[in-house]
């Protein structure tokens, strides 16, 4: 039995250490926001916050996320107040919506790092996500109205 | 459509009959007195006690109101954007209805393919050609042919759904008249209520009952656009809001009680089958339940998704080889040598004299190249089947519901209508989920495993390898310039043939040319007097599919790079001479329209160039204009201007979306993506080798929608074709070099 916390939540699983926590997630646990995407960090589909830091998580053998703690999209606190989650929404930014969890869990730890990023610096963090509808403009422009909103909550 | 052709020469035995537009229409509010017949309506038979369906899109219930999503959702927003075509006349607002896609029925005809399949170029609006478009939409009737694409649902729904709606609101009205008593004319209809004059709601769910006892209000007709609430306004698509919260649960994310997981590994060398194999190894790894042979391949059923994967991975099979040349070359040579009569598909058009106009003034000749590219929506095929001694369930995101009953009966023996299919919200398409490699698979492992739900997941590899790419092409095109002016066209092209393909594998094959090989390349509105546009069909190469914008995608980029190529021969401003060339008054609005956003002032210098393309596909003209800079690190893409012509914009938002994403397709697999064949296996099996646009490399893109087509169009892949030509026309603009041949990273690099 391998333990992590997810989402606030301890929970076990029986399965191999080299398991990727993806499939952990979303076969074992039932946690589906996480997407697969390609399984060889190419997409950025699965990324969620281990540790608070975001990862790929179909590269994060479950082994070593033992007694780690996985935040997942759905384990966000409080989303309805998520500037960046808000932003999403009102930029329309989805056409399929299969990358965008793991685009916002990215934006959430680039804004986590960098309050009031750049073209430049959305380019470099956000360009490991791949969207294949090429939401890219509104994805650029939800990011830059959730560092502004998060400046004036400031 | 190439089987259409036979159909247009029985064009005028149909007539103008036909034009009233398929829709059927109320003889089915009654559950009881409405037999499931093949050709009704299929929400009928489903009824519930005191529940009402007026049309094949609207079901009300004593507990809630059902509008029915025919189109399937591949992320372009027609999940969305049906439903509320019906609530605007229905007075609903969003949060008061359900929504759900449609099974398969023939009720759910496509409408909108009337035009793009009957043999006329768009905007030609003249009595034979809507002659011909009646007849067609007549055929289409008769098929049934139920099929999301060729960027129809917007034209097939426009006035049917509203229409729905209108009957719908009009015989609720008709039902609380009839309870209170207060004539019709006296009543309204507010947020999911009928209002009598004192102010009384009666909410539309209470009349449930009694409108199944009234005949419906057949002559309701659609309100005017100018009293729409929703429509034709900035709205807020209906499934944003679950997407960016994780909670909507598309194909891939389901789960049933007792399901075990699948996974395969399949012939590289589509559609050819299993020789042996040798599962000695992966029979006894974690989670392995049990290693099933099929047709072309063989599947592991394990515990989760991840098991099922890593075990197919290490089954060392041996294939039967690839009916397709093994190398990629091979399949060059075979297109060099099919602009022969024999492989003739058809000669589309042809105006003044062509040989003549060649022989005058300066020749211009240009060989272009498109490759096989993939589809690769970031979903994976995917699908629950369930088979037990009745029949087949199936739960799948699919653009054809009818050809997936054909298919997966086909596979296991069964008949279509013993298959149940359950539509899904998808993680995109772009043509992939028009094919059936998941859904037949799914069949055959499902019939080995009787009585137990499986769930299979395609591996990104697997995907990659079975994906059915879009279409290679090679066109060889002359022109002549004389005394500044083009003086003639010849456009011939050989290809594979991506509808004839498709239509084969659903089960409808068709002996009449590709008229998706046409597309872009006999839908020339420029005035050319002399003017050629012939395609060939290549024999014998991998097989092909749509691939989002299908024919347009590849003629597209070689008919606007000639063009291109023609104009500055004659010294001419490539944006002026297009305006000046285009013979249809609204298109060349698009073209000034796109030349006034880009402040178009010829060239700019620097290093830095600018390209316009103009395509028309499925019926909408759209031009952009695209500006690089030529850096130290390679190409930069800094902006696009784009204007579509589309004749209404229902959905502002999501068709501004729509119309950015169709650009970032365009451009970034004609920057970087191809499909390649070696030992008869793709050679790119995962997005490092077939990459597209990232974040990094998208330039701002600026749109605009024109409302001055006299019809109403769709947008999903008309923003594609023009992408490429007018991005090798600004690479030529910035740096003199023309590129002929997709990906142009072959030739140039970018940043």
């Amino acid at each position: 039995m391998i333990e992590l916390t997810v989402n606030g939540t301890k929970r076990q699983v029986d399965v191999v250490p080299e398991m990727p926590l993806l499939w952990v997630l979303r076969d074992e646990l039932g946690i589906t926001s996480a997407k697969y995407g390609c399984g060889v960090a190419q997409c950025g589909a699965c990324t969620v916050h281990i540790d608070g830091k975001a990862v790929r998580s179909c590269q994060s053998h479950i082994g070593e996320v033992a007694g780690k703690s996985v935040v997942t999209l759905e384990g966000l606190h409080n989303k309805d107040q998520n500037p960046v989650l808000q932003a999403w929404i009102a930029h329309q930014v989805p056409q399929c919506g299969y990358c965008q969890t793991g685009q916002i869990m990215q934006a959430i730890s680039l804004l986590g790092s960098i309050p009031k990023p750049t073209d430049e610096q959305i380019n470099q963090v956000m360009s490991g996500n791949l969207c294949r509808c090429g939401t890219y403009p509104r994805i650029r422009a939800a990011i830059h109205a959730a560092a502004a909103n998060k400046m004036a909550e400031k | 459509m190439g089987h259409m052709q036979t159909l247009s020469r029985r064009a005028f035995v149909f007539g103008s009959a036909a034009v009233a537009g398929g829709i059927a229409f109320g003889a089915y509010s009654r559950a009881e007195a409405a037999a499931p017949s093949a050709d009704g309506n299929p929400l009928a038979a489903g009824l519930g006690p005191n529940s009402v369906t007026f049309n094949p899109w609207v079901e009300i219930s004593p507990d809630r109101i059902t509008l029915i999503a025919q189109h399937a959702d591949i992320g372009q927003g027609v999940g969305s954007v049906q439903p509320i075509m019906i609530a605007e006349e229905m007075d609903l607002d969003p949060g008061q209805f359900e929504i759900r896609f449609a099974e398969p029925s023939p009720a759910y005809f496509n409408t909108g393919f009337a035009d793009e399949f009957a043999p006329f170029v768009a905007a030609d609006q003249s009595p034979a050609a809507e002659e011909a478009r009646a007849a067609t939409l007549e055929w289409l009737r008769k098929s049934g042919l139920q099929m999301t694409g060729g960027s129809s649902t917007i034209p097939d729904t426009y006035h049917k759904l509203r229409v729905a709606g209108a009957v719908a609101r009009e015989t609720l009205k008709a039902a609380a008249a009839k309870r209170s008593g207060v004539a019709m004319a006296d009543l309204r209809t507010q947020s999911g209520h009928v209002i009598l004059p004192n102010g009384t709601k009666i909410a539309y769910v209470a009349l449930a009952a009694e409108a199944s006892k009234i005949p419906p209000v057949l002559d309701a007709q659609p309100r005017d656009p100018s009293s729409w609430r929703m429509l034709g306004k900035p709205m807020m698509r209906l499934d944003v809001r679950a997407k960016v919260m994780g909670e909507l649960k598309f194909g891939i994310d389901l789960k049933t009680d007792g399901m075990l997981y699948a996974s395969v590994k399949l012939n590289p060398g589509k559609g050819q089958p299993l020789k042996s194999y040798d599962a000695s190894k992966a029979q006894s790894m974690p989670g392995v339940k049990k290693i099933l042979e099929i047709k072309n391949g063989v599947a592991v059923i394990a515990t989760n998704s991840w098991y099922a994967m890593k075990a197919a991975d290490a089954i060392a099979c041996e294939w039967a080889p690839s009916a397709y040349p093994a190398e990629q070359a091979d399949h060059w040579k075979v297109l060099e040598s099919s602009f022969k009569p024999e492989f003739l598909g058809k000669e589309w058009k042809k105006i003044g004299d062509i040989e003549g106009g060649l022989k005058t003034g300066k020749l211009v000749e240009a060989e272009y190249r498109a490759p096989y590219v993939a589809h690769q929506p970031l979903e994976p095929l995917n699908g629950i089947g369930l088979v037990t001694d009745k029949g087949m369930e199936i739960w799948v995101g699919h653009q054809s519901p009818r050809f997936v009953q054909w298919v997966a009966a086909t596979a296991i023996g069964l008949k279509p209508e013993q298959v149940t299919f359950h539509n899904q919200w998808t993680g995109g398409s772009f043509g992939h989920r028009l094919e059936y490699e998941n859904v037949r698979v799914l069949a055959e492992i499902a019939n080995q495993m009787k009585g137990t739900p499986i769930k299979l997941v395609f591996s990104r590899e697997e995907d990659f390898l079975q994906d059915i790419p879009r279409q290679i092409a090679i066109a060889r095109h002359r022109g002549s310039i004389d005394k500044g002016k083009i003086l003639a066209a010849d456009l011939q092209l050989a290809s594979t043939t991506p509808l004839k393909g498709l239509l084969e594998r659903s089960g409808t094959p068709s002996k009449d040319p590709d008229g998706q090989l046409a597309a872009g390349l006999w839908n020339v509105y420029y005035d050319i007097p002399n003017f050629r546009a012939t395609s060939y069909e290549a024999q014998g190469l991998s097989p092909s599919t749509t691939w989002r914008s299908v024919g347009a995608s590849t003629s597209g980029f070689f008919t606007e790079s000639f063009i291109d190529e023609l104009i500055h021969a004659a010294g001419l401003d490539p944006m002026k001479a297009r305006i000046a060339m285009c013979t249809v008054p609204h298109y060349r609005k698009v073209l000034e329209t796109v030349a006034e956003m880009s402040d178009w002032k010829g060239p700019l210098g620097n290093g830095r160039g600018r390209g316009v393309a103009f395509v028309e596909s499925f019926g909408t003209p759209v031009a952009e204009v695209v500006e690089v800079t030529a850096t130290d690190r390679g190409i930069r893409i800094d902006r696009v201007w784009v204007a579509a012509d589309v004749g209404k914009v229902i959905d502002p938002v999501n068709f501004e979306n729509q119309v950015q994403g169709g650009v970032v397709w365009g451009l970034g697999h004609a920057m970087n993506c191809e499909l390649t064949y070696s030992k008869g296996a793709a050679q790119q099996t995962n997005y490092n080798h077939h990459e597209a646009m990232r974040i990094y490399q998208c330039p701002v893109i600026e749109v605009r929608g024109l409302e001055n087509d006299p019809k109403v169009r769709g947008v999903g892949e008309p923003p594609v074709p023009p992408a490429a030509p007018a991005l090798a026309n600004a690479i030529f603009a910035a740096t003199g070099k023309r590129i002929r041949e997709m990906p142009f990273n072959k030739f140039i690099d970018f940043v």
